[in-house]
């Protein structure tokens, strides 16, 4: 049975089922198994607790402006990062996988930046026809 | 074996390390993603498309809030609870923030021990889960009532631009839908843990294929990115 790693990373990475024969229980010998210590799992549970409280906090305390805004993506980036990376096993995954997936998403941002021109556009048009009062 | 042997290979591949390896891993033939296993490759795949779902979502509400001339409704004074003789703003949608978050701690758990072969734990976790689930649902619920009775429509609303409302009830309305189906799937799986459906070989009802724990760790995938919508969500509609 393959001792597989996912990439370099997988320093944690054991496999689970040397107790059962494959042949036996007809179960396929695992790719590559997550397995970690736990106390990662819960060490990442609590940040997670404490941006979502820190995100919250940005709005019971009133926060404004670029301040608001850059705290709130900063929290939001942070909280993603985390649950993809550890809960989710990016971090050990093999490469191949991580890009495939990672990269796609980032090319939403070119279609964000189109739609803001758009709105843009449509509100100068409203602007433009109906006047500033709504 | 014999049914496992299509889809799998075994073991990694040797490969050289960093760009060069995932170019060698694309350009080699027939399987891209050499020591990870289908069913969990399709899961991300799945979750990618499914990003892009709430990605397009999340972009015509920002579209619809950028090109109104109307002022966008307060979500913090929207969605402010009156507790105590005054009234805190975003309260539950902090608490139902929580609750997802814990059900996602206690889902990496499970998935933890889940490869450890802790059948009691792994089925409780999981339970426990999508208990947490169904709470968040039951207080998306009440949040919608709350809401519909105040004169929320998809149509309009007393406080501002009428793109709010639709924008409201498609986002957390897809979100909690995909809630409510992670919590049916979390139950068949804990209940396949339980029964040891992943030590003994039982076929599935469905696929009539035999169960790995790997199935635990899929199922993991979804939950967590139902919660990392929510991230998404709570930053860009409630706090925004």
């Amino acid at each position: 049975m393959a001792e597989a790693t996912a990439n370099g990373l997988g320093q944690h990475t054991l496999h689970g089922v040397q107790a059962h024969d494959p042949a036996a229980t007809g179960i396929a010998p695992a790719e590559v198994h997550q397995e970690h210590p736990i106390k990662l799992y819960l060490v990442v549970w609590a940040w997670l607790f404490i941006l979502s409280a820190c995100s919250y906090l940005v709005d019971y305390v009133g926060l404004q402006g670029y301040l608001r805004w850059s705290l709130i993506l900063i929290f939001m980036m942070l909280k993603a990062g985390l649950i993809v990376a550890v809960f989710m096993h990016m971090a050990w995954e093999r490469l191949a996988l991580t890009y495939a997936i990672i990269l796609p998403p980032i090319l939403v941002l070119v279609f964000v930046a189109m739609m803001v021109f758009e709105s843009e556009y449509t509100l100068f048009t409203r602007t433009l026809f109906f006047g500033t009062e709504p | 074996m014999a049914d496992a042997t299509l889809t799998h290979t075994g073991q990694a591949q040797p490969r050289p390390a960093g760009l060069q390896g995932v170019a060698a891993d694309w350009s080699s033939d027939q399987r891209a993603f050499k020591n990870v296993s289908w069913g969990k490759a399709m899961m991300w795949i799945f979750l990618l498309s499914d990003t892009f779902v709430f990605g397009c979502f999340l972009l015509s509400y920002m579209t619809a809030r950028m090109s109104t001339r109307v002022p966008w409704p307060n979500p913090s004074e929207v969605f402010a609870l009156h507790i105590g003789g005054s009234n805190i703003p975003l309260i539950l949608i902090a608490i139902m923030t929580f609750v997802l978050i814990s059900s996602s701690g206690t889902m990496a758990m499970a998935v933890n021990f889940g490869y450890r072969h802790d059948r009691r734990k792994t089925a409780i976790l999981m339970l426990l889960t999508a208990a947490l689930g169904a709470t968040f649902v039951g207080m998306q619920a009440f949040e919608w009532t709350k809401l519909i009775t105040e004169g929320v429509r998809p149509w309009g609303n007393p406080w501002g631009a009428a793109q709010f409302g639709s924008s409201f009830f498609m986002i957390t309305g897809f979100h909690g839908t995909h809630v409510t189906f992670g919590v049916i799937f979390l139950i068949i799986v804990a209940r396949k843990v339980w029964r040891g459906d992943y030590e003994t070989g039982r076929p599935g009802f469905f696929t009539s294929r035999r169960g790995r724990y790997e199935h635990v760790e899929i199922m993991g995938l979804y939950w967590h990115f139902v919660d990392l919508v929510w991230v998404f969500i709570f930053a860009f509609f409630y706090l925004w």
